[in-house]
Formats: structure tokens, C-alpha cells, sequence
């Protein structure tokens, strides 16, 4: 257990936080911070995230990798860490309200802060107001945070690394700093650690109109905190929060030197009322405004400069004077641990490659909006792309000519579906049965495909084109598949004939007549078709046999080299076709299965020849 | 997102709305017209048939008081009266205070004649609500405010409690206190329920079961809109009475009000010589402070800032809306023209990123920021900042433009010294 903080001080080396919001890259930022820090643990002690389950987020300590639990309540991550005093939340506006109060109530936290923008001031007020009973403290909101040099930081106040390392934030000054602006809280603890030995701890309230702490908060813990020797305060106009700490100066509650500036003094500038950047902004009567603050200062004996741009100066004079005083003790500089460089990080700057895993030419989901090779989707769309040109983009990485697309289009038509009693049909509408899902079903259905069942397209185009290619003659064709034994993949059909033609192949052969530049190997396998239909009138050129050769010679024609197409072959594209076409009827059978509600199906004894022998016995 | 004014007619009608399902035996009898330069009088009058039964109180609803002390309150007119009244004046400019600007929106209300002139206010503060009520209201309220009671309610009060304190601090005078009582406790229920930050009825009466705000002023946090979508019905906050917004203005409020991070736009001389493009609420102030110390004034053109991580697309835009106003004409002297990219250190925003869009902005107007001879400043700090800061002085390379870059170990402010020195 840790020892009991003082009054005065909020953060430690031992503080934890819990974090309301799944903030990796804040959470990642924390730790970095810790570990150069060197402090012991880590300084985040769980992750609330209302939209993820419980388990636990992985970030780097050091070169190491630890786990941090993640809860969906923010009531279970308080009661499993009792030790975590602050929440640091990073909910929307819109439920910035709810889950502070939430934190509020929790016994165990001390501290909160709020980042979000835009919380309803009626909210902030009841915030604030139940936060003063509870004699809790909250940052924010519209903050960054805070930081206690060399201890702790919220979120992602002090931004990256190489700020925090050149602003020697990983070890305690003698400077207490207190701003509106998120902003400037680094601009201030650029100053400070360039004008001084450094920040001991710096607190931004946010530029809301109603902060859950102000200004006189922070300077009257600054003011109780012995290590603490000089306090620098960034107001702004609008407001009078100020004044607090004007009246607090002159009540003698604040003995240490304070350097003070308010901005916004050029707002006289401005006709109109103009709003800043900030809410709270806005100068309602003479009294809030900037000018007016930086004179009240001055009067009650504040160190104030002419400008912002002098405030450097003043505050290195402010602290030269203390130390000629002996005030400030000598700081021993520790040696701060290196921490890797995100591999991110690095690469974005140049300083490190590694070789790639997976390599992509087809598309790119990276820039505002996918695209398939280098046509942007909604190009796709508004320009008229046909299901056959994305195909030739995706398939073939190429724009087909019009009539090549329509004929693929075609082909999907043709092969979309053949009926319930197909294999690939009947085991989609058989598993479907079963009670699978619509995925497993088409899988069911498409493992069919293959070299009896759908295959024939690859196989017509591989022989016919071979053959044709060596320049052999369709009657060598056929006797040497003959002598090899193998049948001619896409010759034959079960029922269609010469005089009874199929209407498919004659559609397909129509069109590639009248629109393909050239059809070679569909006129080769004509003459194969010629030798074979002689022998019996059903060994025509069948769909796949067409569909196959038409696809080579679409290929030929666009222009791809033989070895291109050889690769495109033997890739199993043509097959691709059927299987892609095909899903279309699995899908449909699948859904009207579905539709009407069939039961398991069971095939039927009598359909079965039972013909067991009794086993063999083998070995010995 | 702040605080925002609303018209008369919006706070009443909010008003008829709410005690619409709430009071019981007690209500408002809400009936107004707005008058803009598009109004169809035929079709408002089809729209609203009292306008011709009833003699009517006119003047304009544009978010400034003291109307009746500028002779901008027409009283018990007939509807013709009104027409040629509001005629006459729309579009016409008037000052108030020292605030010029054009009348373009009018109310129209039946008139009420009334004896008792009352007073309630509602404001905020850090630790709870005032209300302000006196039997005596009017236009003199300010001199007759010793007669002004109030009441405070703390933020976290029981809310059992608030009639008990609303009853306790009845103005003397006043003459149905027990429904007076009841309408001040209902408007402060709506005033919580709607999230204003300011509501006043000076004056209004009652009579029998009826409330009459005679005249309101109202004011909503905004920032209240994810809760108050439906209440507040389609709410207008008006531009504050002589602020009147240019183009660029314009079209950065629409930009700022589609982001989820911030960016703001001020035009405060368009022939301005200074132009600035600073991140952060805090710096940018910081900018126009120390251009202001160092008498750049006069010379300045815009007050803006964008913040809260935008995206490159966000920062592009905004960059080119300043570019083009600053390349519009030259100095009539013949000096530069001075762009003040400046920040702070970031602490999540990625400087490279917001950069990107900055300088594909100054890609665009390189012709026109070369005729006006512009001399370009940066500043900044944060999260990968180098490879921003890189990228710029590249781009003024490439773009043969004076772009002089500079990182956090430099002053924040010391380029518009460096600037304002350029001679």
C-alpha cells in the first residue's frame, strides 16, 4: 500500500488511474511517461469501456509488454482497484455527466478529470458543487490534464515523449503552473523548463466557464506544497475566477512569488463581441477582461509581465532572485531510460523498415475511399461499371473492352443455376436441412465442384487450347486423347444433340461470332465437335466446353500474352466462373429451403443397396 | 459552443410549450408572428386569423434590448398600421448603443392592456440560480432595482425546497402573489428543464389564469442540444445584432458546426496586411495579443483558430478560405503580406497531418500569394512535428514561396516580431 498523500498533493509517484474510454494511444502515452519516470507501476490501473467486455488491453512498458485489465463498469474496475484514486475520463459530452458522477460517488477516487468539450454548463455546475461536498477534486473539463513532473500525467497532457524529455517533465522542479488553455499547458512547460529547473506540477482547468477547479484551488495547494517555490498562472479574459487569487495574494493565503498573465488583451481590438476559442471567453463587463485582470495582479503584488511574449523573461528573473535567495534546492538529474521507438512512429519518420508479410495488387482500402485496382468505388458506380468490368478489374486487373465483360456477364447467367438435383444443389439444400447457416450451406454446396461436377470449363480450355496451340489437327486431337484414355472435357451432353441443339451454347457461340475480333479456338473445337457428333450425335460441344474455349479466346484477344494466359488458366479462373455463378442458384436454393421451413432430410433405406460382407481379417 | 442568445419569439414559444403540459388551471395563451424580409403577409395572416381581430404590439426581435427607448415598439396598431409600420423599417439600419446594424426580423403579438407591470430574471452562477422579481418592472427596472428581490438556488438544492424560497421573496405590490408564485416557480422548472443560461420577462403580467410576457430576452447553453433536440423544437441562435457574418465566416461556422474539432473565423479587416492561422484557443488569442503589442492592429485581418486534431481535409479548407481573403489585393504600399501559421506545442494533434492540408492550400494560391508578395511565418510544436515542419519548408522550396519554419525551441511568438520587422 501506498502512503497517504498529503493534503495538498494530488499526484504521486505511486498514483493510479482508472480510464473511462478505450484511449490506447493516451494510455500508451501514460506509460511511456511512468517508465521514463521510472516509477515502480504502471500509472493506468484499469480501462473502463461500456462497449467492450472484460479482458485486457496490451501496452509497452519500456520494451516489455504488460496487460492492462479492461471492465465494462466503471463500478467493478473501482471495487477490483481500491488503490486507483483518479478517473480520468475520456467519455463524450454527452455522457460526461453520468459517468462523473458515477466517479464521484465511488468511495475510492480522489481525483477526476474531465476532457471532453461541450459538457451543459448546468451539468458542470452540479459537478462541481458535488465535487466541493465530497471534498473531491476535478480537472476540466475541456481539458488536457494535468502532470506532476517525474511522477504522474493525465492522458495525453505533455503530449509526446521528445516534449516530455526536452521539458525535463520525468523529474520534479520548483515551478507550480496553472492554465486555461490546454494549449498553452505545453507552451508553459516549454517556458518553464527553459527559464527554471522545471515544473514540479502543472494543471490546465479547461476553458469551459464553469471549471470543477480554478484557478485559487490549484495556487492554494501550490502554496502548502514546501517543494513547491514559485507559481506561474495563465488566465484569460471572460470571467472572473481570477480575482480569487488576486483576493487570496492580498489576504496573504499566497506568500510565494507568483508570475501572472491573463490573455487576451487584444480583445479591445474587436467591435463586436467576438467568441474565442475557448467558452468561457467572452468578456461580459470591464472586470472580465483581460487588461483589467493583469492590472488587479499587479496591484495586489503579482509578477506581471507586458506582455506574453515576455513572461519568460519575468519568470527566469522570478527564479534567479529565489535562488540567489537560496531558496531553490539543487535538483540531481537522473538518467532517463530510453524508450524504443513505436515501430509506427518510426517508420512514419523514415528511420526503420521491415520487409512486408502480404503483398496486394488488386485493391487498396487505405485512402478516404477503397478502391478496386485504381478506380475508386463510387467511380465505379457512377461511371456505370458492369458486374463484368469489376470483374476484369479484380480478376484480371485490367479494363475489359465492352463486349469481353458482357460476355462474362453472360457466362455468370448461363451457369447461375441448374436445378435441385445437380451435386452442388442438392448437398447446399441437403445441409441447409440440417438447420446450417446460409455460409455453411454454400460451402457444402460449392465443395462439390470439381472435376466431375462443374470442371469441365478448366479442362476444355486447357485441351482444346494445347492441341490447337501445338498444331495438331482436331482429328489428332481426338485420337490422341482417345490413346490416352481420357475423355475430352466439354464434348457430350446427357440429352442435347446435333438435331436437338442446346440453346445455351448456341447463344454463347452467336455472340462471340458477331462481337469477339477473332475466335480461334472456339473454331478449333467446332472441328473437334465435327469429328466427335459423327460417332454419335450427342458428343456436341458442350456449355462448359464453350464457356471454356470462348474464355481463352476472349483472353487472346485482349491482347494477354500465351504464358499470361497459361497462368490465368492454371490458376483455376475459367472454374472461378462457374463457382461464381453457381452460387447465385446455391444461395437461392438455400433460401428457399430456408422459406419453406423443410425438415432434416434423411435418405431413405430403399434407396440404399445395404451390400456388407463380412470383414477381412489382414496381419497377422 | 457557449453560451447563445435566442429570439423573443423562440423564448416564448418554448415557454407556451412547456406550461402547455405542465400548468394546471394556469397558461399561456401564446400567440406571435415573425416578419422577416421573405414573409408572405397574406399567408401569415391565413396563418395566423388574430392578426386581424386584434390590435397588435410590433418591433423587432433581433437580440438587443432597449427597444422601447429607441422608438422601436409599436403599440395597439391595427394590422394595417403594422404593415406599414414594419415597412418602412426592414432593412433599414439603426444604431443602438454603439452597435449599427439593419433590421431584418420583426415581432408581431396582439396587444394587452395591462396595469401591473411585474419583473422576473433568471441567472446562472457557479454555485446556483438567481432570480430576480419586483411588482415594478418595465424599462426603468435599473433605477427602481432596490425593489428587486431575489432568490438564490444552489446548484444542488432540493427541489421541494425551491417554492418555499420563490414564496419567501414575493415583492411587496404584487397582486396575485399565490399564481405569481406559481408561474415564477414553473418558469424557473422550465428555465433548469431547457437549459437556459438567461431568461427575463420585463415586463409581464397576469390576469385571471393567464401569464403575459410582455417581452423576454433569453439566452441557451447550446452545448445542451443533445439533450434538448426535441424541446427546443427548430431553434435559431441569430447572429449577435451587428455582427454580421461574410461568406468565409459563414462557410467556416458551417464547417466548425459538421467537425468534431474546432475551427473559428473572425474577419476583422478584410484588407487587412497580417493575416493568422493559428492552432489552438489559447495560442491563437496569444497571436492577436502580441500582434496588437507590437501595433500590428490595425493591420490585422482575422481573428481564427482550428484545434482539436482536424483532419487534413478540415485544415485545407480552412486554409484556403484565409488564403483567398488575403491574396485579394495588394498592400496599397507595396509591402508584403504576412501569413502567421503559428501554435503552440501540440499535445495530440498531429502537426504533420493539419500541415498537409496547409500546405495544399498554399499549393493552390501560390500565383496569387506570390502577386501579393507574401511572407510566411511557422511555429510549432507536438506530436510529429519535425516531419510537419519538414514538409513546409520543402513546400517553400517547391513552391518558391518565403516560408521561414521554426520549432518549440523558439519563443511561440517570436515570429510575429520577425514578421512585423519585415519590412
Amino acid at each position: 500500500m501506498a502512503k497517504p498523500k498529503p493534503d495538498y498533493l494530488l499526484f504521486d509517484r505511486n498514483t493510479q488511474a482508472i480510464v473511462y474510454g478505450y484511449q490506447v494511444k493516451a494510455v500508451q502515452r501514460m506509460l511511456d511517461f511512468d517508465y521514463i519516470c521510472r516509477r515502480e507501476t504502471p500509472s493506468v490501473a484499469a480501462i473502463v469501456a461500456p462497449t467492450r467486455s472484460n479482458g485486457y488491453h496490451k501496452c509497452f512498458w519500456g520494451n516489455k509488454e504488460i496487460l492492462i485489465p479492461i471492465y465494462r463498469h466503471f463500478e467493478e474496475a473501482v471495487t477490483k482497484h481500491p488503490t486507483a484514486d483518479v478517473m480520468i475520463n475520456f467519455s463524450s459530452y454527452r455522457s460526461a455527466y453520468p459517468t462523473t458522477l458515477e466517479a464521484l460517488e465511488a468511495e475510492t477516487i480522489r481525483t477526476i478529470a474531465i476532457i471532453a468539450e461541450g459538457v451543459p454548463e448546468r451539468y458542470a455546475r452540479k459537478l462541481v458543487a458535488l465535487s466541493k461536498q465530497k471534498k473531491k477534486w476535478i480537472i476540466g473539463p475541456a481539458t488536457v490534464g494535468a502532470i506532476a513532473a517525474g511522477a504522474f500525467k493525465i492522458g495525453n497532457a505533455a503530449g509526446t515523449l521528445e516534449n516530455i524529455i526536452r521539458c525535463k517533465l520525468y523529474r520534479p522542479g520548483s515551478v507550480g503552473f496553472v492554465s486555461t488553455s490546454g494549449g498553452l499547458f505545453n507552451e508553459l512547460n516549454n517556458i518553464i523548463s527553459q527559464a527554471t529547473n522545471g515544473v514540479f506540477e502543472g494543471v490546465a482547468i479547461g476553458g469551459d466557464r464553469y471549471p470543477g477547479t480554478t484557478f485559487i484551488d490549484h495556487c492554494l495547494r501550490y502554496e502548502a506544497n514546501p517543494d513547491i517555490k514559485m507559481i506561474v498562472l495563465l488566465g484569460e479574459l471572460g470571467g472572473t475566477d481570477e480575482y480569487e487569487v488576486i483576493e487570496a495574494i492580498k489576504a496573504g493565503k499566497i506568500t510565494k512569488p507568483v508570475v501572472a498573465w491573463c490573455i487576451g488583451t487584444c480583445a479591445k481590438l474587436f467591435a463586436s463581441e467576438v467568441q474565442f476559442g475557448h467558452a468561457g471567453a467572452r468578456a461580459g463587463s470591464d472586470r472580465e477582461t483581460a487588461d483589467a485582470k493583469n492590472n488587479a495582479f499587479k496591484e495586489a503584488g503579482a509578477i506581471v509581465p507586458n506582455s506574453f511574449d515576455e513572461l519568460r523573461r519575468v519568470i527566469r528573473e522570478t527564479f534567479e532572485e529565489l535562488k540567489a535567495k537560496g531558496e531553490i534546492p539543487e535538483i540531481e538529474e537522473p538518467k532517463v531510460p530510453p524508450v524504443p521507438e513505436d515501430f509506427a512512429t518510426a517508420r512514419a519518420k523514415g528511420r526503420v523498415r521491415r520487409p512486408t508479410n502480404f503483398i496486394c495488387t488488386i485493391s487498396d482500402d487505405r485512402g478516404e475511399e477503397a478502391t478496386y485496382v485504381n478506380v475508386p468505388i463510387s467511380e465505379v458506380v457512377e461511371k456505370g461499371y458492369s458486374l463484368g468490368d469489376v470483374i476484369g478489374l479484380l480478376w484480371l486487373k485490367c479494363r475489359l473492352p465492352k463486349w469481353a465483360s458482357e460476355f462474362i456477364e453472360m457466362c455468370l447467367k448461363i451457369v447461375a443455376d441448374h436445378g435441385p438435383c445437380v451435386s452442388g444443389a442438392h448437398n447446399a439444400i441437403v445441409a441447409s436441412r440440417a438447420g446450417k447457416d446460409l455460409v455453411s450451406s454454400l460451402v457444402s454446396g460449392l465443395l462439390t465442384i470439381g472435376p466431375r461436377f462443374g470442371g469441365a470449363i478448366d479442362g476444355a480450355a486447357y485441351y482444346f487450347r494445347k492441341f490447337c496451340n501445338e498444331g495438331k489437327s482436331p482429328r489428332q486431337m481426338v485420337d490422341e486423347m482417345k490413346a490416352a484414355g481420357i475423355l475430352i472435357p466439354g464434348i457430350g451432353h446427357r440429352i442435347k444433340s446435333v438435331t436437338n441443339p442446346d440453346k445455351r451454347v448456341e447463344l454463347l457461340k452467336n455472340y462471340a461470332k458477331n462481337n469477339f475480333p477473332q475466335t480461334k479456338y472456339l473454331n478449333y473445337a467446332l472441328e473437334v465437335e465435327k469429328i466427335t457428333t459423327s460417332k454419335r450425335g450427342n458428343l456436341i460441344l458442350n456449355v462448359d466446353g464453350c464457356i471454356g474455349v470462348l474464355f481463352v479466346d476472349m483472353l487472346n484477344s485482349c491482347g494477354f500474352s500465351p504464358e499470361e494466359v497459361d497462368e490465368i488458366v492454371e490458376a483455376g479462373t475459367l472454374n472461378a466462373v462457374f463457382v461464381l455463378g453457381r452460387s447465385i442458384g446455391l444461395i437461392g436454393h438455400i433460401l428457399d429451403q430456408k422459406r419453406l421451413k423443410t425438415p432434416l432430410y434423411r435418405h431413405p433405406w430403399d434407396d440404399v443397396l445395404y451390400a456388407i460382407e463380412p470383414a477381412r481379417t489382414v496381419g497377422k | 459552443m457557449a453560451q447563445r442568445g435566442i429570439r423573443e419569439y423562440d423564448a416564448k414559444r418554448l415557454l407556451a410549450q412547456y406550461l402547455k403540459k405542465y400548468m394546471q388551471g394556469l397558461s399561456y395563451d401564446f400567440k406571435a408572428a415573425l416578419v422577416t424580409p421573405e414573409t408572405d403577409w397574406a399567408l401569415l395572416v391565413k396563418e395566423n386569423p388574430w392578426l386581424k381581430k386584434n390590435k397588435l404590439v410590433a418591433k423587432p426581435d433581433q437580440l438587443f434590448g432597449k427597444r422601447g427607448k429607441h422608438g422601436l415598439v409599436l403599440v395597439n396598431a391595427t394590422l394595417d398600421e403594422v404593415k406599414s409600420w414594419i415597412g418602412e423599417r426592414m432593412g433599414k439600419e439603426v444604431t443602438i448603443g454603439k452597435i449599427t446594424d439593419a433590421l431584418n426580423c420583426f415581432l408581431i403579438e396582439p396587444f394587452i392592456p395591462h396595469d401591473k407591470e411585474y419583473y422576473l430574471a433568471i441567472t446562472t452562477e457557479r454555485e446556483g440560480d438567481r432570480i430576480y422579481m419586483s411588482a415594478e418592472g418595465g424599462m426603468e427596472i435599473e433605477e427602481m432595482w432596490d425593489k428587486v428581490n431575489e432568490v438564490f438556488i444552489p446548484i444542488l438544492g432540493d427541489n421541494k425546497e425551491v417554492p418555499k424560497l420563490i414564496k419567501k421573496a414575493i415583492p411587496k405590490g404584487i397582486e396575485e402573489r399565490e399564481k405569481f408564485a406559481q408561474f415564477v416557480e414553473l418558469i424557473y422548472q422550465f428555465f433548469v428543464e431547457y437549459h437556459f443560461t438567461y431568461l427575463e420577462f420585463n415586463p409581464f403580467t397576469i390576469k385571471h389564469n393567464l401569464i403575459y410576457p410582455l417581452d423576454a430576452v433569453a439566452r441557451l447553453d447550446d452545448t445542451a442540444y443533445f439533450e434538448c433536440a426535441e424541446k427546443w423544437g427548430d431553434i435559431e441562435f441569430p447572429t449577435p445584432f451587428g455582427r454580421r457574418y461574410t461568406k468565409e465566416e459563414a462557410y467556416i461556422k458551417q464547417l466548425d458546426a459538421k467537425s468534431g474539432s474546432s475551427l473559428k473565423l473572425t474577419v476583422l479587416n478584410p484588407k487587412g496586411r497580417i493575416w493568422t492561422m493559428v492552432a489552438g484557443g489559447g495560442a491563437s488569442v496569444v497571436y492577436t495579443d502580441t500582434i496588437s503589442d507590437l501595433g500590428g492592429a490595425q493591420e490585422l485581418g482575422n481573428y481564427g483558430e482550428y484545434s482539436g486534431n482536424p483532419t487534413t481535409d478540415e485544415t485545407y479548407e480552412y486554409a484556403k478560405t484565409i488564403l483567398d481573403l488575403m491574396t485579394r489585393e495588394k498592400d496599397p504600399q507595396g509591402r508584403p503580406k504576412i501569413l502567421i501559421i503559428g501554435g503552440g506545442i501540440a499535445n495530440f494533434t498531429d502537426v504533420a497531418k493539419t500541415f498537409d492540408g496547409i500546405i495544399k492550400a498554399l499549393d493552390d494560391y501560390k500565383k496569387k500569394l506570390k502577386e501579393v508578395n507574401a511572407k510566411i511565418y511557422v511555429r510549432r510544436g507536438g506530436p510529429n512535428y519535425e516531419k510537419g515542419l519538414e514538409k513546409m519548408k520543402e513546400a517553400g522550396s517547391k513552391l518558391d514561396l518565403p516560408i521561414e519554419v521554426y520549432g518549440p525551441e523558439t519563443h511561440m511568438t517570436r515570429i510575429v516580431k520577425l514578421a512585423l520587422e519585415e519590412k
